[in-house]
C-alpha cells in the first residue's frame, strides 16, 4: 500500500514537472511535426536503396529534376521544363539560384555527377538509369542526356534520381554509393546535402531522424519548422502515441484501428487507393506442380482451370470481411492512375462457384487437385489472412490449398528462386506507366528482364509489344499496344487479380497534409490549423 | 595455499575452455540457422533489381559459398576485430551495439531491481503468513502476472498509464543524460518517466520467481533443527526470521537472481518491441526481419558471451563457497 501511494507521489510529481516542460516547449512543439512508421529509413544515401521507406525520407531532403505533386501530376523540380530533341536525345533547362544545404550553387555539373553515380554498380536505382547513354553540359543551366534506345518513359524514371552535390561527395569520398562488401561505413549514410525543403539536422538510424526546414529552399516555403521521425515497429504502441499525443502522424495504421481512430475527436483518417495490386500468380510454365508431382501434369497450364479458381474467389467477401471496405476489386494487375489503366479492362469475371465447379471437370479435374499457396505474412496489407479466405474458397470447388505463410525475406526467396506454384503477390508501380508491370511481371523470364514473371508465361506476340512499348515515343501509338497487351494477358488469365490496396494515413485533427497515393508523404506541404 | 591455488587455476581454465566451446557451437548453430532465415539479397536490392543485379550481391557478400566456409571467414574476422557492417543501415555493427547497450543494461537492471524489491518482501510475507489473504492474492496474483503475455501486459500499462491517464510516455527512451558513451535514463525524472512501464512488464515474470523461490527456502529454512534452536535459545522473533532464516535462505535465491539477469538481458526482446525501447532486443527483432546476418550472428555472440561469462562467475562463487571444489 506504501509503495502504492508513493508511485503515485512519483508520478504526480513527474506529471507537474512533465506540465512545466510542455510549456516551456509550447512555442517550439507548436511547430513540430513528430511521427511515425514501422519502419526507418535505411540510409540517407539517396541512390543506395530502392525501397519506399528509404526513398520517403531522402524526398524530404534531396530533390529531382522532375518530381511529382501530390495528385502524382509531374511538375518542374530542379528542371524548369524538358523537351525531345531527338528519339534519343532530351534537353534540361536547369533552375536558377538553387543551393544547397551547405550553400554552394546547384548547376550542371552536379546533375551529371548525379545520374552516373545512380548508374554505378553499387546504385539501387541502376535499372532507372540504364537507357541513358551520355550526360552533356551544354552550359551552366543546361543539360543534354543521350538514350541508347528511344525511352518514352525517362521522365517518369528521372522523378527517383536525386541531386547531389558533386563537390560534397568528392570531399566526402562517396562518388559513387556503399559497397555491399566494404567494411566501413560512408559519410553519405548518416550525413546528406541536398536542395530539399528540409535539410537533415540529426540521424540516428533505427531511433530518430530529425529534419528542419531550408530557409533557402527554391520552392514556395515549407511551414512548420521541425519534423521528427521516430519509427515504431509495434502497431499498437504506434497508436497509441498518436492516441496520447505523442505523435502528430501515423503513416501506416493498422485497418483493424481505423474506425475507433477515426472516431476520435482529435485525430483524423483519410484513405486513398494506392498504386499496388494484390493478386495470385499462378506457374503455368512448368512441368508439373512442385508441391504435388504425383499429379503429373501442370493442371495450372490449362487456362480452364485458372479461371476457374478465378471464379471461385468471392472478391467481395475479401473486401468486406478481411480489408473492411479497404480495398478496390481489381481486374487487371495495376491501379488507377498507371498509364494504361482504364476502366473497362479493370472489370472481373463473375463469382460463380457452380461454373467454375463445371470448368475443372472439363479440364479433367472432376476430384480437384492439390497444390501449396505460398504466401507473405508481413508485407502487403492483411496477406496472410486473404491467402487463408482463397483457401478456404477454393476448397468449395474441391481444390485442396495448404498455406505457407511466411515472413517476407523467406517467401521472396522461394518465389525469387522459382520454387512456387501459387503465390500471392503485390506489384506497385514506380513509374506510373503500364511498363512497369510488363517488363516485370509479363515478359518471358531472362536475367535481365522478366524478372518476377514467376507464371512462367511467355507469349511471342507480348514480349514483341513490350520491346515497341519501351522504344515508342508516339504516345498515342504506344497506349495501343500497352492496351493490348492487358487484353492478351487479360483474356489468358495469367494471373488472378484481387484489389488494389487502398492506404490509409492517421493524423492529428490539428494538422493538414495531403495524402498521396505513392504513400509518400509531402512534409513541404504539411501545415497546421489556426 | 599454492596447492589450492593451483587447483583453482585448473579449475578456471576448464571453464574457460569450457566456455569457448559453448561459444563456438552456439554461433555455429546460429550461423547454420541463418541459411533457413531466407534471402538477404532481396531485401538488399529492391524489386527493380534484375537476376543477374542479384547474382552480383551474392558474389559479393560470398553468400554463394558454402556455410561452413563463411563460417569460418566470419569467425577470423570477429577475431580481428571485425564485425562487419549490417546489411541493413550499412553502419557499423559493434557501433550500432554500443549504442544500443546501455538502453538495454539499463531495462534489465531496473526490472531486476524492482523485482528484487517486490519480490522478496512478498516472498517473506508468504512465508511467514501462508495463511493470510494477502499471501494468497500474492501467489494468485503472481500466477496471472506470468500468465498473461509480456506484450499483452504492456500493452495493457501503456493504455492505463498513457492513453487513459496520459501521466508516462507509451514509447521510447527520453530525458537521457549523456555521461561520455553511455546515455542514462536513470538521473532525470523524466528519464524514469520512460524506463518505468517497460521495467515493470519485464520484472513481472521474474518477481513471480523470486517471491514464490524466496517463500519456498524460506519456508525449509523455518523448518530446520538451528530455526529451532535458536527459537529455544529465547531468541527475538525479529532476529531468528530475518538475521537467521531470511540469510540462510537468499543464498540460493540470489544464485538464481544472478542467472536470470542473463535472461533478462537476453529475452527482453518482446519488451522492447512493444516500448519502441530502443535496446538490443529491439535491434535483433529488426535484423531477423531483414535477414541481416551480421547484426543477428553479433547479438547471438553477445547473448552466448554473456551466459558463459555469468555462468563462470556463478561457478567461481561456488568455488569459493565450497570447499570440497576449492579442494578438487
Amino acid at each position: 500500500m506504501m509503495n502504492l501511494k508513493s508511485i503515485g507521489n512519483l508520478t504526480l510529481k513527474s506529471a507537474a514537472i512533465g506540465a512545466a516542460l510542455l510549456l516551456a516547449t509550447q512555442i517550439q512543439a507548436a511547430n513540430t511535426l513528430r511521427w511515425s512508421s514501422a519502419g526507418d529509413a535505411l540510409t540517407m544515401d539517396p541512390h543506395a536503396q530502392n525501397e519506399t521507406p528509404t526513398i520517403n525520407m531522402n524526398r524530404q531532403v534531396y530533390d529531382t529534376l522532375i518530381q511529382r505533386d501530390q495528385n502524382l501530376k509531374m511538375e518542374p523540380g530542379l528542371a524548369l521544363s524538358w523537351e525531345p530533341l531527338s528519339a534519343t536525345q532530351w534537353q534540361f533547362n536547369l533552375r536558377r539560384g538553387v543551393t544547397f544545404h551547405d550553400g554552394s550553387a546547384f548547376s550542371a555539373e552536379d546533375v551529371k555527377f548525379s545520374i552516373e553515380r545512380a548508374q554505378a554498380n553499387t546504385s539501387d536505382f541502376k535499372a532507372y538509369v540504364n537507357t541513358i547513354e551520355s550526360v552533356e553540359i551544354i552550359d551552366d543551366y543546361t543539360v543534354l542526356i543521350n538514350t541508347i534506345t528511344p525511352d518514352p518513359i525517362l521522365p517518369s524514371y528521372l522523378t527517383f534520381v536525386f541531386m547531389m552535390d558533386q563537390t560534397w561527395s568528392l570531399t566526402h569520398k562517396v562518388s559513387s554509393p556503399q559497397d555491399y562488401n566494404s567494411s566501413e561505413e560512408t559519410y553519405a549514410v548518416r550525413h546528406a546535402n541536398g536542395t530539399g525543403a528540409y535539410s537533415l539536422l540529426e540521424r540516428e538510424p533505427d531511433l530518430k531522424t530529425v529534419l528542419q526546414k531550408n530557409p533557402n529552399y527554391w520552392g514556395p516555403a515549407a511551414q512548420i519548422e521541425t519534423i521528427i521521425h521516430t519509427p515504431i515497429a509495434s502497431a499498437p504502441t504506434r497508436i497509441a502515441a498518436l492516441l496520447s499525443n505523442e505523435l502528430d502522424f501515423v503513416l501506416d495504421p493498422p485497418i483493424q484501428d481505423l474506425k475507433r481512430l477515426d472516431g476520435e475527436e482529435s485525430i483524423d483518417v483519410t484513405s486513398v487507393p494506392q498504386i499496388r495490386t494484390i493478386f495470385l500468380g499462378l506457374d503455368q510454365g512448368a512441368k508439373r506442380l512442385r508441391s504435388n508431382p504425383e499429379l503429373g501434369k501442370n493442371p495450372l497450364a490449362d487456362k480452364r482451370v485458372r479461371k476457374a479458381m478465378y471464379m471461385a474467389i468471392d472478391i467481395r467477401a475479401i473486401k468486406q470481411k478481411i480489408m473492411r471496405g479497404l480495398a478496390e476489386p481489381a481486374g487487371i494487375i495495376t491501379a488507377p492512375g498507371v498509364n494504361g489503366y482504364n476502366k473497362a479492362l479493370d472489370s472481373r469475371l463473375p463469382y460463380d462457384r457452380k461454373q467454375a465447379k463445371a470448368l475443372l471437370t472439363q479440364a479433367g479435374y472432376p476430384e480437384g487437385f492439390k497444390i501449396r499457396l505460398d504466401c507473405p505474412n508481413n508485407r502487403y496489407i492483411n496477406d496472410e489472412a486473404i491467402c487463408q479466405a482463397v483457401v478456404s474458397m477454393l476448397s468449395k470447388i474441391d481444390i485442396k490449398v495448404s498455406l505457407n505463410a511466411q515472413p517476407k525475406s523467406i517467401f521472396f526467396k522461394t518465389v525469387g528462386n522459382n520454387d512456387s506454384d501459387f503465390y500471392l503477390l503485390g506489384w506497385g508501380v514506380a513509374t506510373l506507366d503500364s511498363e512497369y508491370v510488363f517488363r516485370y511481371l509479363l515478359n518471358t523470364r531472362s536475367d535481365k528482364i522478366g524478372t518476377w514473371n514467376r507464371a512462367n508465361f511467355s507469349n511471342a506476340e507480348v514480349d514483341q509489344l513490350i520491346a515497341k512499348i519501351q522504344q515508342e515515343v508516339d504516345l498515342a501509338k504506344r497506349d495501343q499496344m500497352i492496351e493490348q497487351v492487358w487484353k492478351i494477358t487479360k483474356e489468358d488469365i495469367t494471373y488472378l487479380p484481387l484489389h488494389h490496396q487502398v492506404i490509409s494515413w492517421a493524423m492529428s485533427s490539428k494538422l493538414s497534409l495531403p495524402i498521396v497515393a505513392s504513400n509518400e508523404p509531402l512534409f513541404r506541404l504539411a501545415t497546421y490549423k489556426k | 595455499m599454492g596447492a589450492i591455488g593451483l587447483a583453482m587455476y585448473k579449475y578456471l581454465l576448464q571453464r574457460l575452455v569450457q566456455g569457448i566451446l559453448v561459444m563456438l557451437v552456439v554461433t555455429f548453430v546460429a550461423f547454420a540457422i541463418f541459411h533457413f532465415l531466407g534471402d538477404p539479397v532481396n531485401n538488399m536490392v529492391g524489386e527493380s533489381a534484375t537476376d543477374a543485379d542479384r547474382q552480383m550481391v551474392r558474389l559479393q557478400l560470398g553468400l554463394d559459398e558454402p556455410v561452413i566456409v563463411q563460417y569460418f571467414k566470419f569467425v577470423g574476422n570477429i577475431l580481428q576485430g571485425d564485425f562487419g557492417i549490417s546489411y541493413r543501415t550499412r553502419t557499423s555493427v559493434i557501433e550500432q551495439m554500443a549504442v544500443r547497450l546501455p538502453a538495454t543494461l539499463e531495462l534489465s537492471l531496473v526490472s531486476g531491481f524492482f523485482s528484487i524489491l517486490f519480490g522478496i518482501p512478498m516472498g517473506i510475507y508468504c512465508a511467514l503468513q501462508p495463511k493470510s489473504w494477502l499471501s494468497r492474492n500474492f501467489l494468485v496474483g503472481s500466477l496471472v502476472g506470468i500468465s498473461i503475455p509480456t506484450f499483452l501486459s504492456g500493452l495493457l500499462l501503456i493504455y492505463l498509464f498513457s492513453v487513459t491517464l496520459g501521466w508516462l510516455p507509451s514509447q521510447g527512451r527520453g530525458g537521457l543524460v549523456s555521461l561520455g558513451w553511455w546515455d542514462t535514463s536513470l538521473v532525470t525524472l523524466k528519464g524514469w518517466s520512460y524506463i518505468i512501464m517497460p521495467a515493470l512488464t519485464l520484472c513481472i515474470y521474474q518477481l513471480t520467481l523470486i517471491t514464490r523461490m524466496v517463500r519456498a527456502e524460506m519456508q525449509e529454512v523455518i523448518r530446520t533443527d538451528y530455526i529451532k534452536f535458536a527459537r529455544a535459545r529465547g531468541l527475538s522473533n525479529y532476529i531468528v526470521q530475518y538475521r537467521h532464516a531470511l540469510q540462510n535462505s537468499l543464498v540460493p535465491v540470489v544464485t538464481i537472481i544472478g542467472l536470470q539477469l542473463g535472461t533478462v538481458v537476453a529475452f527482453s526482446i518482446i519488451t522492447e518491441t512493444v516500448f519502441n525501447w530502443p535496446g538490443l532486443g529491439q535491434m535483433f527483432i529488426q535484423s531477423i526481419e531483414f535477414v541481416d546476418i551480421p547484426v543477428m550472428s553479433a547479438y547471438l555472440i553477445f547473448v552466448g558471451a554473456f551466459f558463459v561469462i555469468l555462468n563462470l562467475i556463478v561457478d567461481l562463487v561456488y568455488a569459493l563457497v565450497d570447499p570440497r571444489l576449492r579442494a578438487a
